[in-house]
């Protein structure tokens, strides 16, 4: 059933496939690196005070989103994946989303905290 | 008989069976993690004045622990490329970082973090008597400022009677009115050895820093533990993969084992995905 491996046996084809690989090991590298600098940025910025504490949370929270946004699209290879997974995702974020709003829908319930 | 789509794509979905089951699994994932964050979300909007610690947890060990998720990221990302060429030297090498990787994080957080918590000691005191503790709390100079009021003393428990707390005061309760107390510093201060006599009756809530503490602590127990779970399952899955029983596997079909590979990867890469997020607001905000 299984298909053999997708790599040829044959020296050239496999000195080719093998560099393809390769590059795609550099970017990893730089990928891995830019995220140790934007851990090292959120640190920074959570020292500067941008006025309020929500413009605090809002700019380590894009910085985050950012790096999530590198993880998901270079190392789970987001960038470049079959269609099924993107439906999947779809599916998903708009149920968590979903989950977002009854939270908010909650807070506007219980008036008599603030 | 073998199992199907292992390697080989389904016709139907273009994809070979564990990749859709691990990004289904992710799915119910991101629902687990999200109702977790729409709780801190709920409960950090709601937590009244002085109530939501900011600067209580150690921000260099956190970062540090942040530093380690990524390196294992790439580390697990080069041991599937490793196997995809075909080295398996390099690929054992590689899945050999990840594993340590992972256990590093988990003792950083089991056997330093949390018992370093468990040793702390918070004092809420009472509405009605937050003037008499002023000298440690600094809640003057703070509302001419329009800040939030300290209602909490923090630090180690020193003794206790029937009647009092002694509580070996933390520098911001030390020194309450110093400026460079307002905001969390980035290298944690030791506990002083000033010592703050409260009484038992001034005291609406004494614990630990334990999850009973506050909502901020119950968030934070709850987030991290169930995240340190799932670091404890990818290292499990991964010293599987790096044991003689895979390289049998990998010399039978190295495809099969750069796919089971890739798929636990995925899971890891998720499991850094969430501490991105952990990390910043727990930590930092």
């Amino acid at each position: 059933m299984n298909n053999p491996p997708d790599i040829s046996q044959d020296p050239k084809e496999y000195e080719e496939y093998a560099h393809g690989v390769q590059k795609h090991v550099r970017g990893y590298l730089m990928v891995g690196a830019l995220l140790l600098t934007f851990t090292a940025i959120t640190v920074a910025l959570s020292y500067v005070d941008f006025g309020t504490r929500k413009a605090n949370i809002g700019i380590a929270m894009l910085v985050a989103t950012l790096k999530a946004g590198a993880v998901a699209a270079v190392f789970m290879h987001l960038a470049a994946e079959k269609r099924l997974i993107y439906r999947i995702l779809i599916f998903t974020g708009f149920f968590v989303l979903g989950l977002f709003w009854l939270t908010l829908l909650a807070w506007y319930d219980y008036p008599i905290f603030r | 008989m073998e199992i199907p789509y292992t390697v080989s794509t389904r016709p139907d979905t273009g994809l070979w069976n564990a990749k859709i089951g691990i990004w289904l699994f992710l799915a119910s994932e991101v629902m687990l993690f999200g109702g977790l964050f729409s709780a801190y979300i709920f409960l950090r909007i709601d937590a009244a004045p002085g109530m939501w610690p900011h600067g209580l947890l150690n921000v260099p060990v956190g970062a540090g622990n942040t530093a380690i998720l990524i390196i294992s990221s790439v580390t697990v990302v080069l041991a599937w490329a490793s196997l995809k060429m075909r080295r398996y030297r390099a690929y054992w090498w590689y899945m050999l970082v990840t594993i340590s990787c992972g256990v590093i994080f988990l003792t950083v957080k089991l056997a330093y973090e949390w018992p370093q918590k468990f040793e702390h000691f918070g004092v809420y005191i009472k509405p009605g008597a937050l003037g008499k503790y002023e000298k440690y709390l600094g809640n003057e100079r703070r509302a001419e400022k329009g800040m939030e009021p300290r209602i909490e003393i923090t630090g180690h428990l020193h003794s206790q009677t029937a009647k009092e707390y002694e509580v070996a005061l933390d520098p911001v309760n030390a020194d309450p009115d110093n400026p460079a107390m307002d905001r969390p510093h980035f290298l944690p201060l030791a506990v002083t050895d000033k010592i703050a006599t409260i009484e038992k009756a001034d005291v609406e809530r004494a614990t630990m820093f334990l999850p009973t503490h506050s909502a901020y602590f119950a968030s934070y127990f709850t987030i991290t533990g169930l995240h340190g779970l799932h670091v404890l399952g990818g290292v499990l899955v991964f010293i599987y993969m790096w044991l003689p029983v895979s390289k049998k596997l990998y010399q039978r079909n190295p495809e099969h084992l750069a796919n089971r590979v890739e798929v636990s990867g995925l899971f890891w890469h998720f499991v850094d995905l969430i501490w991105i997020f952990v990390f910043p607001l727990f930590y930092l905000l």
